[in-house]
């Protein structure tokens, strides 16, 4: 915005100073429960205690919380079951949201206007958490792994956004396609998908960041804790034990001890999405960007 | 190809509103769904004279009036102030550190409030540091909402700024130009031109913050309240939640989440036609 013939004023310059100041401000108040749950879950817990909020005192550094945390069966079968529920879920959402995005897109589909409006209707109005509950009782996928998979096959968001992308695929391509004897399947997957890949991409995406950080489904759906995800897991450790503490209270010796573990199953659960995250991160903003342009 | 689409969305979507109809019978597991007697609006009006009703309605309210007050604004700030940095690598790292907290899990974020929040956790050790004494963070009801709406902010100020970014590329450079030859200054041009520029996706989003007041916030509030703090954290879907699931109350919860549904529905239509008089912007 500063051109050559502009030169800043005095309160310009202050403003300067002050915007960077509060911008890295910000930053490092993103940035410093992070790097204080890191730094917590490798230090002497005791010596963590002490020194307060000032955590680049690594004295006593070691990883027996990581230990600790690597041979607690729970959170073996928490990561098992989340990367299991996070593979097969988001497979079963990219086909079914491709085979919707598709039909749905189709010219000349009896009924699409009101089979759109009945889809985005579910969007606006839902029957309620206890009579999803009961329909997945009654159907019998109560506490298995389908019960966390099947009710969520399908974003409706997702759907939306895959089928106005499909629909701007020209017609050409397909006619096409369908002379050299294509059928729907071979146009959707050789064709459509290809041209569509950085949509899919970051459906994809979104879909599987939304399975690793799912608990309410496993917290309705699921009775057997062999059968919770990671986030589940996380939440009896992190969550329901430090609630009876700060209500009840434990041993002093034992909170501190606990605390390091619960910092590093923390670091555990998010290191890998946080890792993953700048490489991906333009995906994701595009993904906003589609998203908000259909609403 | 259409076919295992539409008996998803009969299934999951439509099966749970017909399964509604409980909501106006005395459900029993025995009976099923179509044998248990109906008792009309009995459990609506349990819930409209029970003592939680205005509880339940206040909080619902006021978390999201506050969330709308100062979690809606923040990253519009953010992204204007993002706007004014020359530097382009300054910026874009601010930019991805502001984005991180984002990916993490709710539980996670939950987890992390509730440590920190502890009498010897990270908060009550700032307080320590600037001479303050310490405070029971979890358990004074006082403190949730402001806990909730903070750590939103936290998580989500940066995401949030980019839809405000990308509407301020939009803006038009030349504007800017011909502002400065007359010699409005940055300020001048911020209130002038940027602000008025980016004020239809202001406009548009703080509609659909609107849409979504009954139904925002229940993973969050579910994993941060503990019974000490219901009086000022409980909202209407964690009341359905302990009704239903853990109390197995099914048809009383039913009506309650009936009615929140339904309210939620009326408020979308209402803000949609808002929004079709304001801009020409709407659901449907």
């Amino acid at each position: 915005m500063d051109s050559v013939i502009y030169r800043k004023s005095t309160g310009e310059h202050l403003f300067d100073g002050f915007n960077i100041a509060l911008l890295l401000l910000l930053s490092a108040v993103t940035l410093y429960p992070l790097l204080y749950v890191l730094f917590a879950s490798v230090s002497n817990p005791v010596a963590m205690a002490r020194g307060g909020p000032l955590f680049w005192s690594l004295k006593g550094m070691n990883f027996a919380a990581y230990q600790a945390v690597f041979s607690n069966a729970m959170i073996a079968y928490g990561y098992r079951n989340t990367l299991l529920y996070m593979t097969l879920g988001t497979t079963l959402n990219v086909l079914m949201t491709a085979f919707g995005g598709y039909a749905l897109s189709r010219k000349g589909l009896p009924g699409q206007k009101i089979l759109m409006l009945a889809i985005v209707f579910t969007m606006q109005f839902t029957g309620g958490m206890i009579p999803s509950f009961l329909l997945v009782y009654n159907i019998g996928i109560y506490d298995t792994i389908w019960a966390v998979i099947l009710p969520n096959a399908i974003a409706t968001m997702n759907l939306i956004i895959m089928r106005t992308s499909f629909a701007s695929v020209p017609v050409e391509l397909e006619e096409s396609a369908r002379l050299d004897g294509a059928g729907d399947f071979t146009i959707l997957f050789r064709i459509f998908m290809p041209i569509s890949r950085a949509l899919v991409a970051v459906i994809i995406m979104f879909y599987a960041v939304g399975h690793w950080n799912d608990f309410m489904t496993g917290l309705i759906y699921l009775r057997n804790r062999l059968l919770y995800p990671l986030q589940l897991v996380l939440r009896e450790i992190l969550i329901q034990e430090n609630l009876q503490e700060s209500m009840g209270g434990i041993t002093q010796d034992r909170e501190i001890i606990s605390a390091n573990i619960k910092y590093a199953t923390i670091v555990v659960a998010t290191l890998p999405i946080l890792c993953v995250y700048p490489f991906v991160q333009k995906y994701f903003v595009k993904g906003v960007m589609i998203g908000s342009i259909k609403q | 190809m259409l076919l295992p689409v539409l008996l998803y969305y009969v299934i999951f979507h439509y099966g749970p509103m017909y399964g509604a109809i409980i909501a106006f019978k005395d459900f029993s597991p025995f009976l099923g769904f179509l044998k248990s007697p109906w008792v009309g609006l009995k459990h609506f009006e349990a819930f409209f004279h029970s003592i939680y009703f205005w509880r339940l309605i206040r909080n619902t309210i006021s978390i999201n009036l506050l969330d709308i007050l100062f979690h809606f604004p923040a990253p519009i700030i953010l992204a204007l102030l993002l706007n004014e940095v020359s530097n382009r690598f300054f910026k874009r790292a601010v930019q991805t550190i502001t984005y991180m907290p984002h990916f993490i899990s709710v539980v996670v974020v939950a987890g992390l409030i509730i440590n920190f929040c502890q009498s010897n956790g990270l908060f009550n050790a700032l307080l320590g540091l600037a001479g303050l004494k310490k405070q029971t963070f979890l358990t004074n009801p006082w403190f949730f909402q402001p806990i909730y709406v903070a750590s939103s902010i936290w998580q989500h100020i940066g995401w949030g700024s980019i839809i405000y970014l990308a509407a301020l590329t939009s803006v038009d450079l030349q504007l800017y130009e011909q502002a400065t030859v007359d010699g409005a200054g940055r300020f001048k041009q911020l209130r002038h031109i940027t602000l008025p520029g980016i004020a239809p996706t202001i406009i548009i989003m703080l509609i659909l913050r609107c849409g979504k007041m009954m139904t925002v916030g229940f993973e969050k509030v579910l994993l941060l309240y503990n019974p000490m703090v219901y009086e000022r954290a409980d909202v209407i879907s964690t009341f359905v939640y302990r009704q239903g699931l853990l109390n197995q109350d099914y048809s009383f919860a039913s009506a309650v989440g009936l009615f929140n549904s339904a309210l939620n529905f009326l408020l979308i239509v209402m803000v949609n036609q808002i929004s079709r008089k304001v801009s020409d912007t709407s659901l449907w």
